[in-house]
């Protein structure tokens, strides 16, 4: 942390700017963020690798198994954006964001940087802000990393070409990019529920490998949790649970109706997990 | 914005409270917050559930009537159908893989993959679980149903003369001719396809358990309800006769233009709805052309429905008993109205695998019999013994000759028909 250089008596507006950018910065610089993109990256590569090996490059893959859009890779490299988002989704990308939330604050605290943080006259909320943004950022930088790796695996391997909805529509490449897009839009944004709950445990901490293992765990135990079918009156209160529910976006028309929930949980779970992290961060002492 | 606050407060007693109750407040946020969010998910589906729109009194018969005569021609939604009817869940692999197999054996270059369009396994999907359909509907040409499944979907498009089937999973479309001679009644016996799923709309529902209405039936009309936004009056219709194990059936129907919007089946033994189909959406507006245009994807598989249906006709016949009884050969019904009794004669046909167990079971007492036991109750009457295996609507009772009883009836009534047939 070297910013505790020249702090101006009082904050300005463009100061917080600022602080995000030197955040920012220092978040995508380390060595663990880097390497996090990395296996993300790399997971594209794996599917991509393995359904051409599969298939020889002829012929659907395996009738309907597998994850999400995998039968139809082989006929359009684009698929397998939405095959990689798919496999991604539930596990390495909460994964890496829980360990990045997780460390936000605790990670801070445990290396004694906390308070010199606090010394310039940023203020707790707004530090909390800067934390919170930096995080939904590295949700869309993952989810674009993951996106474009497969986009990139896929031309290479695979013909590239008009997109069938699932619907059985046949649409232009370019709208099919298009969806592709808002896709890893939608990826994003369902990741904010379990980033603001990353940040509450991690204000709850002075470990930042305590409050990655408690995010990662409990990120686990709600997957398990929504495959339960006796707790099925319990899952759509589940950060997880309408997750794949970007698919949609390949339907013709749209179907909006999870979608919508999907977006409105993540907001909940936002507003609620990123105030109690505010009423827990505001108010602690800060001893580290 | 102060900095550091919390430490700067551990000074005298009065300051150190202050700062409780900030912290009190603080927390107090997220809590109401997760409060509020709470009462809204609980309460407003809660009130718009229970607004009863005022509507003018009508009796039964006119809201039959308004049924009968209802012209609606042109609607697009979003059907919702949950499905409990007490069997074992039944996921899609497990059906299709079925069929699938026998087809493959069946021989063919496409058996395997063709089995997966094809709509006899969607329909056993149907069976259980909750389902969300998507359908269009612009005169008896032209229709579009499809089932929204996660990351997959499957659709019937029926336009004009041309039946496409498509499965998103397998990237396969199967593509039927539609009978020329049976237009409005499209979806015949021999062709087959979209019928069974065209029943899963509410208004076929409905038009099929007025069907079943006659002395034996009650015919209401219980207050009104708004289904999918829409002003509609509720008809309960409830068996007379006690040995049915339907309890009732409630259709909710548009105010406006008599459509069908929901259909609800309890059974007597009470509990959730065994059969509960109802728009979530509804739009009477003219769907667009397009809705109907289908094109098969390029890269998809393309079987011929015809054809591969002539190939595996009698194989798929075994699994479809499991939906549609009255498809099986050697079968008579008894009884009438909501009693009916379906007899299976067993002794190698009809139900080739659950009648050659029930034959075993009778000769071992090994564990194919066990396995049987701890599935059905065993009963004796004057006919000899069987098993009764029940579900929450049908019951079937299986004698040790292989004869099964299948009807929506109680078990005494089972064994009262097959008493009556000794």
């Amino acid at each position: 942390m070297s910013r505790a250089d020249t702090a101006p008596r009082r904050p300005r507006p463009l100061w917080s700017l600022g602080l995000l950018r030197n955040e920012i910065g220092t978040t995508f610089r380390r060595w663990r963020t880097l390497a996090l993109l990395a296996v993300l990256a790399g997971v594209p590569v794996l599917v991509g690798i393995a359904v051409k090996i599969e298939t020889g490059g002829a012929g659907p893959a395996g009738g309907g198994g597998g994850p999400a859009f995998i039968s139809q890779v082989t006929n359009n490299g684009l698929f397998l954006v939405f095959t990689s988002l798919a496999v991604t989704l539930p596990f390495f990308l909460p994964m890496s964001i829980g360990v990045l939330a997780g460390d936000a604050i605790a990670g801070e605290a445990h290396a004694g940087t906390l308070r010199y943080l606090l010394v310039a006259p940023a203020g707790r909320t707004r530090l909390l802000l800067v934390k919170y943004a930096t995080t939904m950022l590295f949700c869309l930088v993952g989810t674009l990393v993951v996106a474009l790796s497969a986009l990139t695996v896929g031309a290479l391997l695979f013909p590239l070409g008009e997109v069938t909805l699932l619907s059985g529509t046949t649409v232009s490449f370019g709208e099919g990019l298009l969806r592709a897009l808002a896709i890893a839009g939608v990826v994003a944004l369902s990741l904010t529920g379990v980033a603001a709950l990353g940040l509450f445990v991690s204000t709850l901490t002075t470990s930042g490998i305590a409050a990655m293992a408690t995010t990662v765990g409990l990120l686990i135990t709600v997957q398990i949790l929504d495959t339960i079918p006796q707790l099925h009156t319990l899952q759509p209160y589940l950060f997880p649970h309408y997750w794949l529910s970007f698919a949609d976006l390949l339907r013709d028309p749209v179907y909006w109706d999870q979608l919508q929930k999907n977006l409105g949980l993540q907001a909940l779970y936002t507003v609620v997990f990123g105030s109690a992290a505010w009423a827990r961060f505001t108010t602690r002492d800060i001893t580290a | 914005m102060s900095r550091n606050e919390p430490a700067e407060v551990i000074g005298d007693g009065g300051e150190g409270r202050s700062s409780k109750r900030r912290k009190a407040v603080r927390y107090a946020v997220p809590v109401a917050v997760a409060g509020v969010a709470a009462a809204t998910i609980g309460l407003v589906p809660a009130f718009a559930g229970s607004g009863s729109p005022d509507l003018p009194k009508i009796s039964a018969e006119e809201l039959i009537a308004k049924i009968a005569k209802s012209d609606t021609q042109q609607l697009s939604g979003t059907v919702r159908i949950t499905t409990d009817l007490g069997l074992p869940s039944l996921p899609g692999g497990i059906g299709a893989g079925g069929f699938g197999g026998e087809q493959g054996k069946g021989g063919g270059e496409q058996g395997k993959d063709g089995a997966s369009a094809a709509p006899q396994s969607k329909l056993m999907e149907l069976a259980s679980g909750a389902h969300t359909l998507r359908v269009a509907v612009d005169g008896p040409d032209k229709q579009r149903l499809s089932i929204v499944d996660k990351a997959a979907e499957y659709s019937i498009v029926h336009n004009g003369g041309e039946v496409w089937a498509y499965d998103s999973g397998s990237n396969t479309a199967l593509h039927s001719k539609a009978p020329q001679g049976e237009r409005g009644h499209q979806g015949g016996a021999p062709q087959g396809l979209p019928k069974g799923l065209e029943q899963a709309t509410p208004q076929d529902l409905a038009k099929e358990a007025l069907k079943a209405a006659g002395d034996t039936t009650s015919v209401t009309v219980d207050g009104t309800a708004k289904i999918a936004g829409r002003d509609a009056y509720q008809l309960v219709i409830k068996p007379k006769q006690s040995a049915s194990t339907v309890g009732s059936i409630r259709i909710s129907v548009d105010a406006a233009n008599g459509v069908p919007l929901k259909f609800t089946l309890t059974p007597k033994s009470g509990g959730a709805a065994a059969i509960d189909a109802g728009f979530t959406t509804v739009d009477f507006a003219k769907p667009e052309a397009h809705t109907f245009a289908f094109t098969p994807p390029k890269g998809a598989q393309v079987v011929d429905g015809d054809k591969e249906r002539a190939k595996a006709h009698k194989e798929v016949k075994p699994g479809q008993d499991l939906k549609d009884f009255k498809g099986l050969g050697g079968l008579t019904v008894s009884g009438k109205g909501w009693t009916s009794i379906a007899t299976i004669k067993g002794a190698g046909s009809g139900l080739p695998s659950a009648g050659a167990k029930g034959a075993d079971a009778k000769g071992a007492a090994g564990d194919a019999g066990k396995f049987l036991d701890s599935l059905g109750d065993k009963v004796t009457g004057s006919f000899g013994s069987g098993r009764v295996f029940s579900t929450r609507l049908v019951n079937a009772l299986m004698t040790d000759d292989g004869t099964v009883y299948v009807g929506a009836v109680d078990k005494q009534a089972l064994v009262d028909a097959a008493n009556a047939a000794k």
